[in-house]
């Protein structure tokens, strides 16, 4: 049997399983199954196969190779790329748009999660090699498992409270509870709100989080997540039923405005709560002096 | 890069004569119900939102 054979085969082959149990996690963000999973596995092999040299490289004195290892990063570089290109024009032809910044989060995630892949083939050649394959093993499990508890990021449920709003017109002006949502003319586009519209309000839990919601990237995500999970009722000759998501100008509240097709209250609230809080959003004011003076 | 424009107003409809001027289409009606329907087709058609500017003026904006 060639040297290293047994290190790097079970590198490559516990690296690749590992970004097929990442890729279920994408599964609801990332709707072209299954020949967007046939791409990210071969991508996924082919970092665990970078992952999983390494070390022998090392040991052989083959300090070359492992500069390889650079220009590996800058091809996964190109993945985000891609991602990104393909999101940004597909969701042209969504009904509610994911946004620009729901995007990005997506792409930085296929990115980041084939180095995660290079970390965990190195991690198993390391104990293959030193110990044996049944460490490498456990040590690909506990890789992943760390791997995926670090990288899931936060939901709106963690930093913010989301409760039903009052829908209510003054005039031809839409409001949920205190916040202007839009103007509107028509009775007849009036009565399907008022008939089918549900009103949600989020309040975040403190400053850094009220920046967060802030941000009209996250704000579009919001809309979409519930839009995607509840059906939106409407089509491209209706723009104004498009879920609207606004913002409370004095205390940072969100309220938002949606017309789903299955309309109930308390699912749409579990649909808001899982929303991921995007990683471009997150504010961070309570951090600073002045910030962090200023709050009262 | 794309250069769009966004938010334009599309047409205008109106109950009040000489009340709305513009470079856009705009639509005399004799009653609120006619403004109603017909700033409802309109919209329908250009996929523009309707807006009540609460004087007797309806636009239809491009979002």
């Amino acid at each position: 049997m060639p040297p290293f054979f047994i290190t790097i085969v079970t590198a490559v082959i516990l690296g690749t399983l590992a970004r097929f149990f990442m890729l279920k996690v994408d599964y609801r963000q990332y709707p072209s199954y299954p020949h967007g999973v046939v791409t990210h596995l071969s991508l996924g092999f082919i970092a665990a196969t970078l992952g999983a040299v390494a070390l022998p490289a090392l040991l052989e004195k083959e300090f070359a190779a492992v500069s390889f290892l650079a220009l590996a990063a800058q091809q996964f570089r190109e993945v985000r790329t891609t991602e990104r290109e393909m999101l940004l024009h597909l969701d042209k032809s969504e009904l509610v748009q994911r946004g620009p910044d729901y995007i990005e989060g997506i792409a930085r995630v296929f990115e980041s999660r084939n180095y995660l892949v290079i970390l965990t083939a190195l991690i198993v050649s390391t104990a293959t090699h030193f110990f044996n394959p049944l460490l490498g093993i456990i040590s690909s499990i506990l890789a992943v498992a760390a791997g995926n508890r670090l990288m899931t990021g936060r939901n709106i449920k963690d930093i913010a409270r989301v409760r039903p709003g009052e829908i209510r017109f003054e005039g031809p002006n839409v409001f949920v509870e205190n916040i202007h949502i839009m103007n509107l003319g028509g009775e007849e586009t009036r009565e399907t709100i008022i008939e089918r519209g549900l009103g949600v309000i989020i309040e975040p839990f403190n400053d850094n989080e009220r920046e967060t919601l802030a941000n009209n990237g996250q704000r579009m995500a919001l809309a979409h997540e519930a839009a995607s999970q509840l059906g939106v009722y409407k089509d491209v000759d209706t723009p104004e039923f498009t879920p609207l998501v606004r913002r409370d100008k004095d205390t940072g509240r969100i309220g938002m405005l949606i017309l789903p097709i299955e309309r109930d209250m308390e699912f749409l609230i579990t649909a808001i709560k899982g929303v991921p809080v995007l990683e471009s959003a997150t504010g961070k004011p309570l951090r600073s002096r002045a910030g962090k003076k200023a709050e009262d | 890069m794309d250069v769009t424009l966004s938010k334009f107003i599309l047409a205008a409809v109106t109950t009040k004569p000489g009340i709305v001027e513009g470079n856009f289409p705009i639509f005399m009606v004799e009653s609120q119900e006619e403004q109603e329907r017909i700033a409802t087709t309109l919209g329908r058609v250009l996929e523009g939102v309707v807006h009540d500017m609460e004087n007797g003026v309806f636009i239809l904006v491009k979002h």
